[in-house]
């Protein structure tokens, strides 16, 4: 046979030498082994174990309930409504494409909305809620109550949107809130907002936007690998924003608003005492709650493109000249730098001219009034003498004098939006225009005319000071603890007193050009300006009003304060294009006083 | 009867680190699924205990004897599956004769007899004409297991061939003939190869690229393993596991459920469980009387050897993914079934050695 022997030892020794290689390698293998495990479960675990716990536990946002509103009554101006938004779970329906389709019976759509739903629909996940529609009518929410069982897979969840009670008067004031949009977003801590929350976009609602938005909690959901969730917990409560409580009184709001009629323009009455702002109106309003879930282009094209700009916030941003209304401070420079004294009487003519030059400056009364005391020249608002004053004054302390009652620079009001406006000097006109003063210039600024540029809340601070003798009380909207100073300059009580005559003259004396609003009950003290539209050529100085165009007529101005003698409550009305102060704007001053009395004495 | 019964103990070591296996199978088995999986599976393993008792009272010899009858029993019902059996998954594994049999799971066993069987004879270092023969044995075997298809259970079954062909001392220029040889057909392998198989061997080379289907088993047991840190996060505590971001944690992928939930000590202490039961299994090998025996013996523990490391390596992404559960801790009948028929020939052959000894 060629089969070879067995040999059991050499066959034994074989075997023995591939079990030890055998035993070896097992070990070896075992070692790798284990090192493998060594590096998943030692070396890498942190890895690993943050991928374990974003696996399981997915953070979602509480929101925080906004802010509300109310004026200094506790009456609610803004507020949080419920609405209801329709959701869609795909796991749940039936008929994952026609449930779209059979919705439509109970809520509209239009197909371009069921178009994109349908679309979304492909990248989401079958088990998370999609949103359908939100706002849902209340005709929509009933019926889908009671016909709910028929349509499997589709919710109704409520969820809170912004509402203003009286958006109209208070427009530019309260402002309003809109979606964050992606700047936004992007200026704020990411864990503040989500990309659906609200942004305050103006007035009150974009100034104190952190306080109001509040800070969003956290909640905690763990889910398994199919999604589904299996317990909820918060992990960090929500703080709902604060509540505001306005210095407004919505009563007089209301009544500033209405007094306008069909006019446009603004209105301030503060508080004189504390700068607390009662009222604080531009007009035309318009309504905010359209833009809170974002404006139709249509809507918005009507808004934007209105000649009256009823977006435009004239109580803040809006540009005037003062005007004759700016003769009480102009009088009060003179008293206290000793250029005129209460006696001191001066022949109107009706026209000034500077030594050695041409140009005439005109009255507005043809022919003069005659001789008059500063008193008198504020009841009659004389031009000739504040042109005299105003040039004796020169720019420089003209300036100085002013700029302590706010002209020509920000209130500090807490609010947003506030504009700068202008005071007029020397040293601006070098900076904006690059030019030297003439002194022409300075006999127009007398009159409030010129480069002024001052805004209504400006005026509204400047009276406010004014009425209170020299008391600086910062204008504010939010009630709050102000800390009130005097003015810089001393000025005597007697020359408060000769100003504030002159004023209490305007509405109460025979020749006051503020006689037509003169009130029985108590005394009220004003003073009418005239803000130039375009400059007018000398001819049509004397033009009537009503042969000029709406629209090139000037602002008529009334700045005012009640009772005369105890100044409470100061007000000022820029009626645009009203002609004159007197005619379109001192009615208007007269109801909101009056509204305010009326209240007062409640 | 009862004093034959008692004569034949099985290894006293080798039944208790088996049993101590599986006990801590049946501890992870109860977090990895339920307390109604871990009943069902000790009723399972006492049936098997019962089986590996019975088989350990059977002398070595009647193995020697019977094995060619099994052997061709087994190619039987090999080419019955491919007939009449039952399709599961696009792969005909099953056989229904009113139990459902796998017959690939009987060839575990017998066809490494057979091929020790050929071998039993020969004098050692094995001939060419017993190579072939053995070579002739796998093939025919492994061809009709490829055929079902059933890439995994062939390949397997091919190497406990191999094994006894290795142990019966063939030489080392032929074993890395045939490896180079092996990697050489690689390609050819591969056009060979169903679709799903490549898949396999694709999601293998690199799981992250399809997270969501074939990869993700291996990301999430990953996940599972290294979350388990050191001490693991306790038993039931697995959130892998508890949340079913693990896929079939009660059988494939209960070493990762181990793992997480006791961590590398956990492990280190399967792994040390396992290499002692291999090792003293080896043990039994060496000493035993005869060519056969001792062919058996080591290739029977080395293929258990190697479903640990494929399983092991598996759920832990430095292998394929193969079909195959964790040896004695995974839930399932008849791979506890064959694995203790296994140890019970081993054991047999051990306590029978003795018994001549003496």
């Amino acid at each position: 046979m060629g089969q070879k022997l067995k040999q059991p030892f050499v066959e034994r020794r074989i075997f023995t030498e591939r079990v030890i290689i055998a035993s070896l390698v097992v070990i070896l293998v075992f070692i790798l082994l284990l090192s493998r495990y060594f590096y998943l479960q030692i070396i890498k675990h942190e890895y690993y174990q943050q991928q374990a716990e974003q696996n399981r536990i997915k953070y979602s946002r509480i929101n925080p309930t906004r802010g509300l509103i109310y004026d200094r009554n506790g009456v609610l101006l803004a507020g949080n409504i419920t609405a209801y938004r329709l959701n869609f779970i795909q796991e749940k329906a039936q008929q994952k494409e026609d449930s779209l389709d059979m919705i439509r019976e109970l809520i509209v759509f239009s197909d371009d909305e069921l178009n994109s739903i349908k679309e979304k629909l492909k990248f989401n996940p079958v088990f998370k809620p999609i949103t359908i529609k939100e706002k849902l009518s209340d005709t929509e929410v009933a019926e889908f109550a009671v016909r709910k069982h028929q349509f499997p897979g589709f919710d109704i969840e409520p969820y809170l949107i912004r509402k203003y009670l009286f958006p109209f008067e208070l427009s530019h004031l309260i402002g309003f809130v809109g979606k964050i949009n992606p700047n936004e977003l992007e200026q704020q801590q990411p864990s503040l907002y989500a990309p659906s929350d609200y942004f305050g976009k103006t007035g009150l609602e974009k100034f104190h936007e952190q306080a109001l938005h509040g800070i969003p909690g956290q909640l905690v959901t763990e889910i398994n690998a199919q999604g589904k969730q299996l317990s909820q917990k918060i992990d960090i409560p929500p703080v709902n924003g604060v509540n505001l409580k306005l210095t407004i009184d919505v009563k007089l709001q209301q009544a500033t608003y209405q007094a306008f009629g069909e006019e446009t323009g603004a209105a301030i009455a503060v508080d004189v005492a504390s700068g607390e702002v009662l009222s604080m109106v531009s007009k035309p309003g318009y309504d905010t709650n359209d833009f809170i879930n974002g404006i139709s282009h249509e809507k918005f094209k009507i808004l934007s493109e209105s000649p009256e700009k009823p977006l435009f916030d004239r109580s803040l941003k809006g540009g005037y000249e003062p005007g004759s209304t700016i003769k009480p401070y102009i009088a009060l420079a003179g008293l206290y730098y000793g250029l005129i004294s209460r006696d001191y009487i001066m022949n109107s003519t009706g026209v000034y001219q500077l030594p050695n030059q041409n140009r005439k400056y005109h009255d507005w009364k043809q022919g003069g009034h005659g001789k008059v005391n500063v008193v008198q020249s504020l009841a009659e608002s004389v031009n000739v003498y504040f042109y005299d004053l105003a040039y004796r004054l020169g720019i420089d302390r003209i300036h100085d004098f002013l700029k302590p009652f706010k002209f020509g620079q920000l209130t500090g009001i807490d609010t947003a939006g506030e504009k700068k406006g202008i005071l007029p000097s020397r040293q601006w006109k070098q900076t904006n225009r690059n030019m030297i003063w003439f002194p022409g210039e300075t006999v127009i600024t007398g009159i409030g005319q010129g480069y002024f540029v001052l805004t209504p809340i400006q005026m509204a601070q400047a009276l406010s000071i004014l009425a209170s003798k020299g008391r600086v009380a910062p204008i504010h909207l939010i009630q709050k603890e102000m800390t009130i100073e005097p003015l810089p300059m001393k000025i005597s009580e007697a020359h408060w007193q000769t100003v504030h005559q002159g004023m209490t003259d305007v509405i109460n004396s025979a020749k006051g050009t503020g006689k037509s609003i003169k009130s029985d009950e108590f005394l009220i003290a004003g003073k009418s300006g005239t803000s130039q539209v375009y400059g007018k050529s000398e001819e049509d100085i004397y033009k009537k009003v009503e042969e000029l165009p709406k629209h090139l007529r000037n602002h008529a101005l009334f700045i005012a304060f009640a009772p005369a003698d105890k100044p409470e409550v100061a007000v000022v009305v820029v009626a645009e294009h009203g002609a004159s102060g007197t005619k379109a704007a001192a009615p208007i001053a007269r109801k909101i006083i009056d509204a305010y009395m009326e209240n007062r004495h409640e | 009867m009862n004093k034959r019964f008692f004569t034949y103990l099985p290894d006293p070591l080798l039944s208790v680190l088996i049993l101590l296996l599986m006990a801590y199978g049946l501890v992870v088995l109860y977090s990895a699924g339920s307390m109604v999986l871990v009943e069902k599976q000790a009723v399972r393993i006492f049936l098997a205990l019962v089986g590996f008792y019975l088989i350990t009272q059977i002398r070595p010899e009647r193995f020697e004897q019977f094995t060619p009858m099994a052997y061709v029993g087994s190619i039987f019902l090999l080419v019955a599956v491919l007939l009449i059996g039952t399709k599961v998954k696009g792969a005909q594994r099953w056989l229904d004769l009113g139990i459902t049999l796998q017959p690939s799971e009987l060839c575990k066993i017998t066809l490494p007899m057979m091929v020790a069987w050929i071998f039993r004879h020969a004098s050692l270092p094995p001939g060419w004409k017993h190579i072939m023969g053995a070579l002739v044995v796998i093939g025919l075997c492994v061809g009709l297991i490829y055929k079902q298809p059933d890439l995994g259970t062939s390949i397997l079954i091919a190497t406990s061939g191999m094994f006894v062909i290795y142990l019966a001392g063939i030489s080392w220029k032929l074993i890395g003939g045939a490896t180079l040889l092996g990697l050489l057909s690689t390609p050819v392998i591969w056009h060979f190869m169903h679709e799903y198989q490549r898949q396999r061997v694709l999601m293998f080379l690199n799981p992250e690229a399809d997270p969501l289907n074939y990869g993700w088993n291996i990301i999430q047991s990953k996940i599972a393993i290294g979350s388990g840190g050191l001490g693991g996060k306790g038993w039931t505590e697995g959130t892998q596991t508890q949340l079913d971001f693990l896929p079939e944690h009660s059988t494939d992928f209960i070493l990762s459920v181990l793992s997480e939930e006791f961590g590398f000590i956990g492990v280190l202490l399967l792994f040390t469980l396992y290499l002692f039961i291999i090792l003293r299994c080896l043990f039994i090998a060496q000493q035993a009387k005869n060519t056969f025996n001792r062919l058996l013996c080591g290739a029977l523990t080395l293929i258990f050897f190697v479903y640990v490391v494929i399983n092991a390596g598996m759920i832990s992404g430095v292998l394929p993914v193969v079909g195959v559960p964790l040896p004695l801790v995974s839930y399932g009948g008849t791979s506890v079934l064959t694995l203790l028929a296994s140890f019970g020939i081993i054991t047999s052959v051990h306590s029978h050695k003795k018994l001549i000894q003496q």
